[in-house]
């Protein structure tokens, strides 16, 4: 057996500790330095390739640079809407008053986004968006995103732990948060950081899925982490499912295709050519949505006297349609169906709209954009639900912990409009930043570690190194495939039952995962110390899907095709109990002051209705 | 379809040699799915560095038959089968394990660089006016993903491990390039460029260029630039002799901004970016 | 105003060891070699041609005995007490220049070809091998690149390109001077006139396509919107920058070939036809 209190243990102590250096940890980071306290940011890859670098559309900021018309309240209105009012409204609120200010920001950070002809943030459209707001740099957005944030955060002399995996977040005596422990995955050498505030900035839980365009790193740790730490989650069974992953070569499966393409003319077809999404418009969104092609097309030179075209309705729509089309055997020879851009746009404008679209066919698929069509399919790829925060400072329920970016849960509601999750970023990592920092100058008592908790941890991480078992590798494949196959894009009473029996065998076969090989960069027990990540998480999802019974943006049930009201009213909260039993119970959602609630009560003139 | 040989280097400092796995091969694969697959099977442990499998991230960066390149982004039917196909780790830096090679060097590097320093605001509300043409070119150089190919293969510290100690490379000359030519940046970088970035020791080979999976004309669009600007700043008669007569030919930031009114509240940010700036030339 | 105070020095840690196999060369399995032998005998090939034509000091004219007016680029300007009667028109400068006078002539495209950016790269690889090929051993044990002397005056290419520039002109009213055919019916083209414009076109097109051409062009601007004709004539450069290597090559294998027919005709051995 190992021996966890034998293990020579680093430790740091930092005010405040960023776990996860995506958009938001960075953003997060960059505000406590910035108030002078001493700051760590924690990642599981090198400093730059967090999730993030993947994000292509833009981020969206009501600054009205293309549209005037376009203001905070009516983003407000589209991410309400967006995500089927299961929003927290204060999120949804503070992320479209302050997201053009965090974009400005980047600006002054050296950020160089697309023009305008009279030299502003150009603008473009994306789905569930009335105007074109997205700022974006060609289909490249995430990664200018995170160049800007990287090179601040270098530049103010934060210290970042690059490669280096946090297994559990550890509490003082009165329920604080005030450790972490993990591993060097170069040395497998374990650290321990003290630290007066904790932000969890993780990112996503794609990796339990077979078909997803999200990295190794989307097991969802910081999920995992907040809810053993006594954390609640809520939403969990909300995870978006992109319409457009490629689905063609199977290597590259799942890969995401920008929105980008539609929101720049791009249309979809089926096996007949036919423009499907026309059969598709919900009645929520019919009267803002074109009825004929013809209108459609004009939209994208007019939006005033035109309507969208469906192609750009919210991605849950898209991707069920696709999904109806492929069912009723009008798909692709590869199982999805086709993105058409090339009838539709010159060669040139394709280059330069979405170079590295075209790149990632012409490499990756051996298919030219500009000439072919291309066959995309839905992919799992966001998840809305996460951790329970505190709208203006990103509190968790657990003192000390704050949580910002995809990890934490509210602004999306049941379904996230495309550009809004960089926006998110931006704004919610600023202000877990602020908040931990406050956090960490408020805090009285000094953070501390218990040898014997850390001693567990390290037991528990080393114990695959120590036995005979089964391979992390064989057992994330079946996770995969059961939660692709059981809790995938349509979900249905039995089959979500199935996967839950599912996941207990899953659970009991991981306890006795066994690993080959050292410590020092083991893929494989870097593997197996996130299986129990990766089981948690999907098993909330599991549940919350099986306890939402009714059919609410990227939670489909098959059993129950239709939204229902009473479901709307509540969040689903999942949490540990006392026994460290976990219990799901719906709680209301908080109430929308009645100005805003007006919103979306009027028809405003010359805003909606053509 | 036939099987098809991966010989992989595996090893760590203490040493280490090729071994050959012996896969079937699958229609449509690139490098990582095969160094995945091995992973999944005969060698659990293989350390290699992946995030994104789409050419985005930078990190499966290795030597496939000997050249600098993303596995991601290396399709399996591109390369011949006839033979094993070698992978090894980045030379330049030093070995971790297997595939992944310590780059910390390449992060050194970023830390010495000094940042965006701003010139002031053209609107009154504290935003900038740049055209599409005035961001183009920084944006050809910001597109770099960062998987230092472009490092590993520059001979100049490839082949003399004494010259990292002064020189920034390919990936920090991009960067250098972009500040330089940055349209809101006041800073002058080139002097430090010529003295302790060894810009002086890149003797356009373009390897960099040629191994860039970006596709970013590393040396015709930033190292050369540079080398031009230093020209104007070092090496130019006429310029140096300008300079006497004129004096001053380029403000500094905290003399521009003195100029300029104040048009947006100083923000914290701008604290920052002023330290980097010297008060008097 | 310098920011080299500024930086603060990371230290950095050498001497880790490497992975993959010691003392290989390379792992490269493609014909990597190709590239630089092609560069090398090519170079070779004209360097040799070019020193024998130039000790030549000879042939180098076709006067007005052969209806003709056509000069060698070897051998132009040709402004020396050296030159052949003819050959000089009237602005006969350095009268007390009695070598050859191709070694004045070449001296500023000898200058300006080989601080030339591309020509680097060419002679680096396949001369100096450092290094040979990508991911091919540099040949050297020490480098010091081009910080140090003789190599630190690349970075007066510039100033070569200005006197390239005055050769062009030069070299441009040769071809000028190439459409009189004196004594033959007075203006006309022969096979000579079109081999001297392509050389003068084509050594134009090498010269403006030149990195430092682009850098005074414009690429030292930093906010373009702020200097539109600079940024035009940036835009102009930047396609041209990009067939840098081909015009380097045209214009090399041009020259050469000109002189060839130059000479050829001025020793009698081929006769050059008028064409219209």
């Amino acid at each position: 057996m190992p021996d966890g209190a034998a293990e020579e243990l680093e430790t740091h102590d930092f005010d405040v500790v960023v776990v996860g250096a995506g958009g938001a940890g960075l953003r997060a980071a960059v505000e406590a330095q910035e108030r002078g306290l001493r700051t760590a940011l924690v990642c599981k890859s090198l400093l730059g390739k967090a999730h993030t670098v993947m994000a292509e559309g833009g981020a969206a900021a009501a600054m009205g640079n293309v549209w005037p018309e376009d203001n905070w309240q009516v983003h407000f209105r589209d991410t309400m809407r967006g995500g089927k009012m299961l929003n927290n409204w204060r999120m949804a609120q503070l992320h479209a008053q302050e997201a053009p200010d965090r974009i400005y920001e980047l600006e002054r950070w050296g950020a160089l986004f697309d023009r305008t002809p009279d030299g502003r943030i150009l603008q473009r459209d994306f789905g569930g968006h009335r105007y074109a707001r997205l700022a974006h740099v060609g289909d490249r957005t995430g990664l200018e995103l995170i160049r800007t944030l990287q090179q601040r955060a270098v530049a103010m002399g934060i210290e970042v732990f690059m490669e280096c995996k946090i297994l559990r977040l550890l509490k003082d005596g009165d329920g604080t948060v005030s450790a972490a422990v993990g591993y060097w995955r170069a040395t497998g050498g374990f650290v321990a950081f003290t630290a007066r505030a904790f932000v969890l900035a993780t990112g996503s839980v794609g990796k339990s899925w077979k078909y997803t365009t999200n990295s190794w790193e989307s097991v969802g740790d910081g999920q995992a982490m907040a809810l053993w730490a006594g954390a609640d989650l809520i939403d969990m069974e909300a995870v978006q499912f992109h319409p457009t992953g490629m689905v063609w070569p199977l290597s590259v499966r799942g890969l995401l295709v920008t929105e980008g393409v539609r929101g720049d003319g791009g249309v979809l077809r089926n096996s007949e050519g036919k423009r499907f999404m026309f059969d598709y418009i919900p009645a929520m969104f019919a009267a803002e949505t074109a009825d004929s092609e013809a209108e459609g097309d004009r939209w994208y030179e007019d939006h005033i006297n035109n309507r969208r075209p469906p192609e750009l309705l919210p991605r849950d729509e898209v991707a069920r349609s696709i999904n109806a089309e492929v069912k009723a055997g009008r798909g692709s020879p590869h199982g999805g169906v086709f993105l058409d851009i090339a009838t539709r746009r010159s060669a040139e404008y394709i280059h330069r709209r979405l170079p590295s679209m075209y790149h990632q066919f012409k490499e990756l698929a051996g298919v030219d954009i500009t000439v072919d069509p291309m066959e995309v399919g839905p992919t799992c790829h966001y998840i809305m639900g996460g951790i329970r925060v505190e709208a203006d400072t990103e509190a968790t329920t657990v003192p000390g912990l704050f949580a910002a970016g995809e990890v934490a849960a509210g602004l999306h509601g049941a379904n996230r409009l495309g550009g809004n999750s960089l926006s998110d970023l931006l704004v919610f990592g600023r202000r877990a930043g602020i908040a931990a920092a406050d956090f960490a100058e408020a805090r009285t008592s000094t953070p501390t570690l218990d040898p014997a908790e850390a001693a567990q941890v390290i037991d528990g991480a080393l114990a695959p190194l120590a036995r005979e078992g089964e391979s992390a590798y064989d057992i994330h494949a079946d996770l995969q495939e059961t939660m692709q196959s059981l809790v995938g894009i349509i979900r249905t009473q039995s089959e979500l039952e199935q996967a839950l029996v599912k996941l207990d065998e899953l659970d009991e076969r991981a306890r006795s995962v066994a690993v080959s090989g050292g410590r020092a960069y083991n893929p494989g027990w870097n593997l197996a110390t996130d299986l129990p990540s990766m089981l948690t998480v999907s098993r909330l999802v599991a549940r919350g899907a099986l306890e939402r019974r009714e059919s609410r943006g990227g939670h489909t049930r098959d059993d129950y095709p239709k939204a229902d009201p009473e479901f709307g009213k509540v969040n689903l909260v999942q949490r540990l109990d006392a026994r460290g039993e976990l219990t799901l119970a719906p709680e209301p959602l908080p109430q929308m002051p009645p100005e805003l609630a007006a919103l979306f009560e009027e028809t405003p003139t010359g805003e909606e209705g053509h | 379809m036939p099987d098809v040989t991966m010989r992989i280097w595996r090893g760590d400092s203490t040493g280490g040699d090729f071994t050959n796995y012996t896969m079937p091969a699958v229609e449509g694969e690139v490098v990582l799915d095969m160094v995945h697959r091995i992973q999944a099977g005969p060698a659990p442990d293989l350390a290699c560095r992946w995030n994104c499998k789409a050419g985005k991230c930078g990190s499966c960066s290795a030597e496939i038959n000997g050249m600098p390149r993303l596995m991601c982004m290396t399709r399996m039917e591109d390369l011949p089968t006839e033979e094993p196909v070698i992978i090894a780790p980045m030379k330049t830096f030093p070995i971790i394990r297997d595939l992944v090679t310590d780059v910390s060097f390449n992060y050194a590097m970023a830390r010495q660089l000094p940042p965006l320093a701003l010139r002031p605001a053209d609107g009154p509300d504290g935003t900038y006016r740049m055209q599409q043409m005035d961001v183009e070119r920084g944006q050809e150089l910001r597109k770099c993903i960062e998987c230092f190919l472009c490092m590993n293969v520059c001979h100049v510290i490839r082949d003399h491990e004494e010259n990292k100690a002064h020189y920034a490379g390919p990936r920090m000359f991009i960067r250098y390039m972009e500040l330089e030519s940055h349209p809101l940046d006041t800073n002058d970088r080139r002097e430090l460029l010529r003295q302790r970035m060894g810009l002086g020791l890149c003797n356009i080979t373009k390897c960099c260029t040629e191994v860039c999976p970006e596709h970013i004309k590393i040396t015709d669009n930033a190292i050369i630039p540079l080398k031009e600007r230093v020209v104007s700043g070092s090496y130019d008669p006429v310029a140096w002799l300008g300079r006497k007569i004129l004096r001053r030919t380029k403000r500094s930031a905290a003399e521009a901004a003195a100029d300029a009114p104040a048009q947006h509240t100083p923000t914290s940010e701008d604290r920052l970016e002023r330290q980097t700036v010297p008060a008097t030339r | 105003m310098s920011t080299i105070e500024d930086a603060k020095p990371v230290p950095v840690t050498l001497g880790g060891v490497r992975g993959g196999p010691a003392g290989a060369r390379t792992l490269r399995r493609d014909p990597w070699w190709r590239s630089p032998t092609i560069t090398f005998v090519f170079l070779t090939a004209f360097v040799v041609y070019s020193a024998w034509a130039v000790f030549q000091n000879a042939d180098y004219y076709v006067g007005i005995a052969q209806h003709r007016d056509l000069i060698s680029p070897f051998y132009s300007p040709c402004i020396m007490g050296s030159c052949v009667a003819g050959a000089h028109g009237t602005f006969l400068v350095l009268h007390w220049w009695t070598i050859t006078p191709a070694l004045f002539a070449l001296s500023v495209p000898a200058g300006f070809r080989s601080t030339c950016y591309y020509y680097r790269k060419a002679y680096y690889r396949s001369f100096w091998q450092s290094p040979p090929g990508c991911a091919v051993a540099d040949g050297h044990a020490r480098y010091s690149g081009e910080t140090r002397f003789p190599l630190i005056l690349q970075n007066l290419h510039r100033y070569f390109w200005v006197l390239a520039l005055v050769w062009n002109v030069i070299l441009t009213i040769d071809a000028v001077m190439a459409f009189r055919l004196p004594g033959d019916g007075g203006i006309g083209v022969s096979v000579g006139t079109l081999v001297l414009v392509a050389n003068a076109t084509l050594l134009w097109l090498y010269s403006l396509s030149c990195h430092a051409c682009r850098h005074l062009c414009g690429g030292h601007v930093d906010q373009f919107s702020k200097a539109p004709i600079r940024h035009r004539l940036w835009k102009i450069a930047t396609p041209l920058n990009e067939r840098h290597m081909q015009f380097a090559w045209a214009s090399l294998i041009m020259v050469a070939l000109a002189d060839l027919y130059v000479r050829l005709v001025a020793a009698g051995w081929i006769h050059d036809p008028k064409l219209f």
